[in-house]
């Protein structure tokens, strides 16, 4: 079978790749690229596990073919951090207890982020339907929906202190 | 899983995708979202050899009101419809649907025509379509023609459109004063199947009588149909209890389920008959506060 020619954009870096028509998304990330951040679990469009950003929508990559996402710009769990600075989201889920094993944490935090650019301010009952389609065997999901909460509070606080500061400044 | 080896094409237009469908007939299958048929092509439940991805073809995702129609467009996503200002104005029953298909994810990707022509027989758009008297455009390389709802879904993952046709949109009649709709599903958690399904639109007149109505029901049959004895039972009655219990009552005596992990057939026929009621009222709350 002849491979086709895929390139992409994977958290800002230009990547491309020779591959079959067969191969899923979050294998061309996890053994082409090396990108072991996005885990396989259910392998069954159920679980989330998998749930990357293929322009800017939540998708699950077990469910995609990489030639179907050729062209598109992907960002992963290891596009979050600023270097050493973990992203509010993944600091959330760490001071909160948001994870046990931590299998399903990049894509209940992939997810997650994705729901807060649609709705910056969810109410507890708008995050559990928004990680709907990502499971979790460890947590009960209650601290899971804490971190969601203290990330949305830091998000919308960071996102309106340039605002603040500015009104500062003028009042000055 | 891994899927079977296949090829992959992105036609760039319409006439393109059609003319792929015809020289590879019986080899190629179209993809829209993928939410569908990709993992039944992991499962190797299905081995096309070539997968058209419609991706690329423009124009197939409004989402538009006309004189007498709410058209849309194959490839709007679950998320597209549930999302589309006229629909949140207008067709609360299709808001129903869209919001409780699969998970956000299969929302965000999974598009109405590849559902309606996947034609999974636990589907949820198919309910509301044949309840709506919905038509599904099919487009091939000798034109186009229109296939009511009611003559579309054949049997078990079989429809009536051809090979060589592409899905290119779906027409719902424009919603007129007195008209509601609502869509009704029991499912065991998020993203299952449907263990039952109920759409039902009612048409009341001025008088209070219902004068017209439908009822779509999916999950407990071969395919998804419209309760065509239900829709009799209501005809000339006052909406209420009553006359929604004897159409709740008709819609489950069509239905033939199986029994199976969602639940034994006595269990499923009185969901259906529950699911029809809970459908009616709504419906009926929405026809009655809907003046066009």
């Amino acid at each position: 079978m002849t491979t086709q020619h895929v390139s992409l954009t994977v958290n800002g870096q230009p990547m491309e790749a020779d591959v079959e028509p067969r191969l899923l998304l979050v294998h061309l990330l996890r053994d082409v690229f090396g990108l072991t951040g996005t885990h396989v679990g259910c392998d069954t469009s159920n679980c989330g596990a998998c749930t990357v950003h293929v322009d800017g929508r939540s998708a699950k990559s077990c469910t995609v073919l990489a030639v179907q996402a050729s062209g598109s710009e992907i960002r992963t769990i290891e596009g979050m951090a600023d270097g050493a600075t973990l992203h509010p989201l993944q600091q959330a889920f760490w001071d909160q207890h948001g994870l046990q094993c931590g299998f399903c944490t990049p894509g209940m935090i992939m997810q997650s982020a994705w729901l807060l650019e649609q709705n910056p301010h969810p109410t507890d009952d708008e995050v559990r339907e928004g990680i709907s389609g990502n499971l979790c065997r460890c947590t009960g999901y209650v601290n899971i929906v804490k971190a969601v909460q203290q990330a949305a509070g830091q998000l919308s606080a960071s996102e309106s202190a340039p605002v603040a500061a500015a009104a500062t400044v003028d009042a000055s | 899983m891994i899927p079977a080896q296949l090829d992959y094409v992105r036609p760039a237009s319409l006439d393109e995708a059609l003319r792929i469908l015809v020289d590879r007939e019986g080899e190629a299958k179209l993809l829209s979202g993928g939410y569908s048929l990709i993992p039944l092509i992991k499962l190797r439940l299905a081995q096309p050899a070539l997968l058209v991805d419609l991706q690329s073809v423009p124009g197939l995702d409004a989402i538009a009101e006309t004189d007498d129609a709410l058209v849309i467009g194959a490839r709007a996503t679950h998320r597209d419809i549930h999302e589309s200002a006229v629909i949140r104005d207008r067709y609360p029953g299709i808001v129903d649907v869209a919001g409780g298909i699969g998970d956000p994810q299969v929302r965000n990707w999974g598009t109405i025509g590849g559902s309606v022509a996947h034609a999974d027989p636990a589907s949820d758009w198919p309910a509301f379509l044949l309840a709506a008297n919905a038509t599904i455009v099919c487009r091939g390389q000798g034109g186009e023609r229109e296939v009511p709802a009611r003559h579309f879904f054949v049997d078990t993952f079989t429809t009536a459109i051809e090979p060589t046709e592409v899905l290119t949109g779906i027409r719902i009649p424009r919603r007129a004063a007195g008209v509601g709709g609502a869509y009704q599903k029991l499912e065991r958690k998020v993203g299952d199947f449907a263990t039952a399904g109920v759409a039902a639109i009612v048409r009341i007149d001025a008088g209070g009588t219902i004068v017209g109505s439908g009822i779509g029901v999916t999950g407990v049959s071969a395919s998804p149909y419209a309760a065509v004895d239900a829709e009799s039972a209501l005809a000339g009655k006052r909406p209420g209890d009553d006359a929604f219990r004897a159409a709740g009552q008709a819609a489950a005596a069509m239905s033939q389920p199986v029994s199976d992990v969602r639940g034994p057939v006595d269990y499923k026929r009185a969901m259906v008959a529950e699911l029809t009621v809970r459908a009616l009222r709504r419906a009926t709350e929405r026809a009655l506060a809907f003046n066009g």
